[in-house]
This record gives structure tokens, sequence and C-alpha cells, in this order.
């Protein structure tokens, strides 16, 4: 197992180093279940008065019409929303953040870019994220920032109005909120797809190890 | 149970209701696709879905955000207000039925009934509602669908007409009763909040038919729906009376 051979100061009867401690683990699978409702639902949404011209098939949304849509995203937000905070709350409080997210520089990036497109980017320690991995990472956290306060400017747009007018506005709100659920679905994917390329990834957001 | 319904919602309700914003959708088939949905997406039999119910679990997470709304709603935080520039034109008509089928109210019959927990029962004619101090609003009517529209309303505050009738304002609800059959309810604060006004002109016209003639009851503190159009009784009262969309499961409290 490469996550062990590469620690040569543990013996064998030593438990395998935790990549992925518990709390990340519950908040991460709790996360997803909350987002996939709040996307599926969000597009049954969408679909009452499209943004753009198209809309999306039914098959892939969550609700059935307006109103049902409405209650499962109106439910779902309050696992998303305090899951979340539980999440961002720990990552800072046991510096996970810090000491997996950063230093992050564009340098990197394009490095680790260019190896992972010719399938030369290392997966040998799990724990150790490349630059590609930190800034999705860090950029998908920030499109959950956005898309909570751009979805609370839609949801209160008077008695959060400030909050509505840093969005420019209730209609532009809207459009916030669509991209930031873009952006969100767009990482979705990608992690996804990572994810089942190098399946102990899955594994290790499982089991830990 | 094997109760194949649809979460937050009424079927008698819903199947005897017009489909407004699906006319094409059998309703029915809406379970059967949420079922299998919520099956695919993260739940682990048919069963879990229909007797479990996830209605149920939907439902009462929305009187709990009708409890969330409430405590965050500001009775002194008034809805933005814009210039005559902004307001939409034509503002969008907007009903469960086509335009052609808005009620017609005759003027000079009308008579606006008043019930429930107040000292004067007296209906009240339109002249004698003109003549109530009246203010202009232009403001922004949101629809739960999400488009908006900014409209010029003009007419009294509701408040001020509760004040006449010598409202009970420690009542919870202010129900609306409307010539087309529409109703709805509001909790109290809302019906005291500066902005909620009894309309009698829309962009300084007297109120047209397709916009609720004779009158309309304008809150920008809450979803358009909120706002019924057509109003022939209002009244005061202690019990939840419901709404024509509410029932079918949009939230209660829809506020803004």
């Amino acid at each position: 197992m490469s996550v062990t051979t590469a620690s040569p100061s543990m013996t064998s009867n030593t438990a395998p180093q935790v990549i992925h401690p518990l709390w990340v683990r519950v908040t991460h699978w709790i996360n997803a279940v909350a987002m996939v409702v709040m996307i599926m639902s969000g597009w049954q949404i969408y679909n009452a008065s499209p943004l753009f011209p198209f809309v999306f098939p039914r098959e892939i949304t969550l609700g059935g019409w307006l109103a049902g849509a409405l209650l499962w995203h109106f439910a779902a937000m309050w696992l998303l929303v305090i899951n979340g905070i539980v999440y961002v709350t720990l990552g800072v409080l046991t510096g996970r953040f810090r000491r997996k997210f950063l230093p992050i520089s564009p340098h990197a990036v394009v490095a680790d870019v260019r190896a992972a497109l010719t399938f030369r980017l290392s997966h040998d320690d799990l724990s150790i994220y490349n630059a590609v991995q930190k800034l999705l990472y860090l950029g998908v956290i920030l499109a959950g920032f956005v898309v909570v306060l751009s979805g609370l400017a839609i949801w209160k747009p008077v008695q959060l109005q400030m909050l509505t007018a840093i969005f420019g506005g209730y209609d532009a709100a809207r459009y916030v909120h669509f991209f930031a659920m873009a952006g969100i679905v767009g990482f979705l994917i990608i992690h996804v797809v990572l994810a089942l390329l190098v399946p102990k990834t899955l594994r290790s957001m499982i089991t830990g190890r | 149970m094997r109760r194949k319904r649809i979460p937050g919602v009424d079927p008698k309700l819903l199947i005897r209701d017009a489909a407004k914003l699906r006319p094409d959708f059998a309703r029915r088939s809406f379970l059967r696709g949420m079922a299998s949905l919520g099956t695919l997406t993260f739940l682990t039999g048919c069963d879990v879905v229909d007797g479990f119910s996830a209605e149920k679990v939907l439902r009462k997470m929305s009187e709990l955000n009708d409890g969330a709304q409430a405590w965050l709603f500001d009775p002194g935080q008034l809805a933005p207000e814009y210039p005559d520039s902004a307001i939409t034109r034509p503002f969008p008509f907007n009903a469960y039925y086509p335009e052609e089928d808005a009620p017609e109210v005759d003027a000079r019959d009308f008579k606006l009934e008043v019930g429930g927990l107040v000292d004067s029962k007296n209906s009240w004619t339109l002249d004698e509602l003109y003549a109530l101090p009246q203010e202009k609003q232009i403001t922004r009517h949101i629809c739960v669908e999400g488009w908006s529209a900014i409209g010029s309303w003009t007419g009294v505050r509701l408040s001020e007409f509760l004040r006449r009738v010598g409202a009970d304002t420690r009542a919870r609800y202010v129900w609306f009763q409307c010539a087309e059959g529409y109703s709805n309810t509001i909790d109290m604060a809302t019906a005291l909040h500066p902005q909620t006004q009894l309309s009698f002109r829309f962009d300084n016209e007297i109120l047209p038919r397709k916009y609720g003639f004779p009158m309309k009851c304008r809150m920008p503190t809450k979803l358009g729906f909120k706002n019924p159009k057509h109003v022939v009784a209002v009244h005061v009262t202690n019990s939840d009376l419901g709404g024509y969309w509410e029932n079918q499961g949009y939230n209660w409290h829809s506020g803004l």
C-alpha cells in the first residue's frame, strides 16, 4: 500500500495514517447529499422562470413542480448551511485548511495542471494536495459562500436588502446564484471523475485511510 | 402505507386545481417522478418515500421556515422604493387563470365585507373606501416563480383600515376572500406593516380588472401570490384559514 510504504518510520503494527479525520468524512457526505438536493430542486425552481433560453430536463430535477421543489430547496438549505458552518469552523480551528490548502501559487497550479494533463501528476501520498486540488477545493468553498449568500439575497430581498444590494439587486442576485451553482456543478463533475479515476481517494473519504 | 402522495401537497386540491405552472402536465405523474428520483438520489426504496413520507418531513420543515421568517421579519424594515422611471411597463398580468377570465366586479354593487375580531362589521362601498387617506408606493413585486416587476400602487394602509374598523390587532391573522374564489391568510405583523396597503390604483389609474379591480392587498414584504386581488372580504381571525396556493404546498409565510 503506497500510503504505508511512503512512511518508512511506520512499523507494520501501526495503524495507517488517517488522511481524512472523521469530521471531514461526515461533513463531506452530508454536504454531498445536501448539495445534490439543492442543485436538483434548484433546477426545477429555475424552470419556473428561466434566466436563459433553456430549461433543465425534468428527469434530473427534484420536486416535480415548483411548490415541491421549493419545499425541498428550503428544507435542504438548513442541512447545507449548518453542515457548512461546522465544516468551515472545524477546518479553520483545527488548522486543516491552512495545512492542506496553503500555500498555493499560480506557478504551482500551472505546473500541476501540465503534469495532470500528461498523466504525470503523482497521487502517491493522498494526504498532500497538489496545487490544482488546492485551487479547486478553495474555489468550491468560495463558491459555496457565494451560492449561500446570493440565495439569502434572493430569499429575503427586503429583510436582507443590504445583502441583495451587494449582489446588484434582486434580479442580478438570481444570476449570481445561478453562476455559483454552475461553478459548483463544474467542480462536482471534475471531482467525481477524478475520484473514479483514482479510486483509493474515494476509499479514503469513506474509511479515512 | 402505500399512499402515492406529493410532498407538501394536498392531492385533492392538486387534482381540482388548474395547473397554472404546468398546464400540460398530468399532476399525478409528479409523485412517480418524485419517488424514483428520491430513491435514486439518496433513499433506499420506494417505501421510504411513500411511507416514511418525505411529505410530512417537508411540511414540517416548511412550518419551521414560517417560524424562521416570522422571527426574521422586522416590522420597521421597509421594502425599497423606486422612481417612476423604474416601473415595469407593461406590468405583467399573472394569475392561475387567463387574463380574459379575471373576475368582473361591478363597482356600483360592490361592498367590502368586514368580519371576525372587529368592532364594526359594516360593509364598505367603494366611495367610502376611496375617501380614506391614501398614499402611493413604487415597489418591486416578486413572484414565487422568480421573476420580478416594479409597479406603482396607491391606496390606504391596511393598518389604518384595521384601526377604523376597530380590529383586534392582537389577533394572529388577517384573511382575505377574493371575487374569483381565491383567498389567503397573512400574519398580523405583516398586516400592520406600513407598506401593506389596500390598493385602489395602479400607476395612478383606477386599478384595472387585470390587476385586481376593485382592490388588491399590496404587501411588498411578501411574494406576489400572497398579495390578493379582487378582494371582497377582510376578516380578522385567530385561526389560520390557509389560502389557494398555500394549501397546495407553497410556503405559508412567503416573506421577502
